[in-house]
């Protein structure tokens, strides 16, 4: 089912937010307030597109690093990921453990994951398997980049899946680089989807930048998932509009002309111009909703900036389940 | 009291448990219709059925990752890993994820699982059935190390093992599978993760042994009984977290220490209870701490004369014990 009017504003409200938030940490960044940034301009439509097709808060979600559209789909708020960016005790994936957008939210059953590229999709499997041996109506949806569909641990855990038919979405994120690396210099197939028949499992390839193309795709996935039907493959694609972080510089790998080039299948162009023509958004709703999020954007960067850092002790913990305090 | 062999006593704790919990199974090759390449799991497939007892494919890392998935969905999984020396393509998930996985979420996750594997040589597997891998782990905080010795310890850690909340490395002497038989009580128990335990009370002089070493130790000490020489036997059993009260209180009492292990010698486990007793214990010695392990070349050879050369031995180890004494 296509999502109603409502949900397609609210698809395009998230992405616009996801944008302007990045935007905001590429300028903390410059201005030296914060140390690190690794961004999803341009992977917005195909992470909140999938983002819409799960039960979200009931289905499972194994992230990868650049995944905050996503993220905020499911929940994540403003000065979460802000403090976050800052290392702030309070920031809900890590407590300030972790490197910047290296996701985990309970709350919401997504799972943390490491910088060690592939391992969050084994862990998908394994979230399937449970799930197919409770009888549990829930699915795992996971992410990953082109470049890490390279990785024995993408191929062993997809071939779980097929084996065991388990109700796992894996989506590839083929934003055409992996930090400098073409995606042809990872693949000799054009596209990950085509991976999967090797595999004995359905691969599919969506347009990326089609926030409800890839809605679409992924709710087929889905709903076949929930049926008992096992998993399958989604190839989105896009193209990585940034750097691969604020620590790369792309201008060493690929022309301005390519970017620029590029940035006219910018996804949120795309979905505006969509909703311009069914009359869902005119041109001054957009203002209207740019400026909400602007200043809601601005709110929790004082939010985060006011949040307390951790001790310097605090790293003492909790290296084993008995040191959790809440446990 | 039935008295039962080692991997008699192991298949006994994976029943038991399996029959407790509905959470528990168990994956890894083989593990299913054939019982184990070992036997441990041997009448369980019958017993429980095929989700239980779930043949993995043959890749160690997706075994360990797709039991950590489960683990954070809230299962308790048993994964074999066949021999100790296969766990190598594991390490991504052992050390980057699961050791990890409780910190790095700031305790927002855990994964309660345990690996088993069985490790050691003198049973003419060469170089890749015949590894000692504990210290690899026993380097890595988040995990907890366990060696049983004895069916009665087997039994009981391995019951306690699945139901501690972190991921174990369960490690079996595969040499003493069979050749190890001892008394196991019927009915519940468990032998808590932790302590060390004194297998035979001396006054000269202590030796620190886990594992197949560990018998061999006792057969050295009950030798050099009748020398005249009163050993101590150490069982560590759990050699992460380390028992340190139980061993610098048999140094203080003994005065002279003996760490034995058929890992090779450099940055071997007992490199560490070297170090332990030189910080707390230094004036409580009367000769240098010694260690009698394996010699410094890759792995087990598989000819016979080339093996025993390898292995430490009773014999052997009277031989250090005997010099230590006499220093």
């Amino acid at each position: 089912m296509d999502p109603s009017p409502d949900q397609k504003l609210d698809m395009y409200r998230l992405m616009l937010l996801a944008r302007r938030l990045d935007e905001r940490a590429w300028v903390l960044h410059r201005q030296g307030k914060i140390a690190f940034h690794i961004s999803g301009i341009g992977h917005e439509a195909a992470q909140v597109g999938a983002a819409f097709a799960i039960r979200r808060g009931s289905d499972w979600v194994t992230p990868y690093y650049r995944d905050l559209a996503l993220m905020l789909a499911l929940g994540m708020t403003p000065a979460e990921f802000l403090m976050g960016l800052m290392g702030k005790r309070d920031e809900p994936n890590s407590g300030g453990r972790q490197m910047p957008s290296h996701w985990s939210l309970r709350r919401a059953n997504a799972v943390s994951h490491s910088a060690p590229v592939a391992t969050q999709s084994v862990h998908a499997a394994g979230i399937g398997l449970a799930i197919k041996l409770r009888g549990d109506d829930k699915v795992v949806l996971t992410t990953i980049g082109e470049g890490s569909t390279s990785q024995g641990e993408w191929y062993e855990a997809v071939n779980w899946a097929a084996v065991h038919r388990l109700p796992v979405i894996f989506i590839v994120q083929n934003n055409q680089y992996a930090i400098s690396v073409r995606a042809e210099k990872q693949m000799a197939v054009q596209s990950a989807a085509d991976k999967a028949c090797g595999l004995g499992l359905p691969g599919i390839m969506v347009d990326g930048t089609d926030v409800f193309a890839v809605h679409r795709a992924v709710k087929d996935a889905v709903d076949n998932a929930r049926a008992g039907n096992g998993a399958t493959v989604i190839e989105t694609r896009m193209y990585r509009i940034t750097p691969h972080s604020s620590d790369d510089d792309d201008r060493t790998y690929r022309s301005r002309e390519e970017v620029e080039e590029n940035k006219r299948r910018d996804p949120l162009l795309l979905a505006r111009a969509r909703l311009q023509e069914e009359g869902l958004l005119s041109e001054s709703q957009y203002d209207e909703m740019d400026t909400q999020i602007k200043a809601s954007i601005e709110e929790a960067v004082k939010q985060a900036e006011a949040a307390p850092y951790p001790a310097g002790e605090e790293a003492l913990h909790p290296v084993y389940a008995e040191e959790v305090r809440h446990a | 009291m039935p008295e039962m062999t080692l991997i008699e006593a192991i298949r006994q704790a994976q029943d038991e448990e399996l029959a407790r919990d509905p959470n528990v199974f168990i994956t890894g090759e083989d593990v299913g219709v054939r019982g184990g390449v070992f036997r441990a799991t041997m009448g369980l497939y019958d017993k429980y059925g095929p989700n239980r007892l779930i043949d993995s494919p043959l890749a160690e890392d997706s075994i360990v990752g797709v039991g950590i998935g489960a683990a954070l969905y809230g299962m308790r999984p048993i994964l074999e890993i066949q021999f100790a020396d296969f766990i190598h393509p594991a390490l991504n998930q052992i050390i980057s994820e699961a050791a990890k996985m409780c910190y790095r979420s700031n305790g927002e996750w855990t994964v309660p699982l345990v690996i088993r594997a069985p490790y050691g040589g003198g049973i003419g597997g060469g170089l890749y059935h015949s590894q000692s891998v504990e210290a690899l782990f026993a380097h890595v905080p988040g995990l907890k190390v366990v060696i049983p010795s004895t069916p009665y310890d087997a039994k009981g850690l391995l019951k306690a093992a699945v139901r501690d909340p972190n991921p174990i490395i369960f490690l079996e002497p595969k040499k003493g599978y069979r050749l190890i038989k001892g008394e196991v009580p019927e009915g519940e128990y468990v032998v808590p993760i932790g302590p060390a335990r004194i297998s035979r009370p001396g006054r000269d002089l202590s030796l620190f042994a886990y594992g197949m070493m560990h018998h061999y130790a006792l057969q050295a000490a009950q030798k050099l009984e009748s020398e005249g020489i009163d050993v101590e036997v150490v069982d560590l059993r759990t050699l992460y977290p380390v028992d340190k009260e139980t061993i610098l209180n048999s140094v203080r009492k003994t005065s002279r220490a003996l760490i034995v292990h058929e890992d090779n010698l450099t940055g071997g486990y007992g490199a560490e209870i070297a170090a332990i007793i030189a910080d707390e214990a230094f004036t409580d010695l009367d000769a240098p701490v010694r260690r009698l392990a394996g010699p410094d070349v890759p792995a087990v050879p598989f000819s016979h004369p080339m093996q025993d050369w390898f292995m430490v031995n009773p014999e052997k180890i009277a031989a250090a014990a005997r010099k230590l004494a006499q220093w």
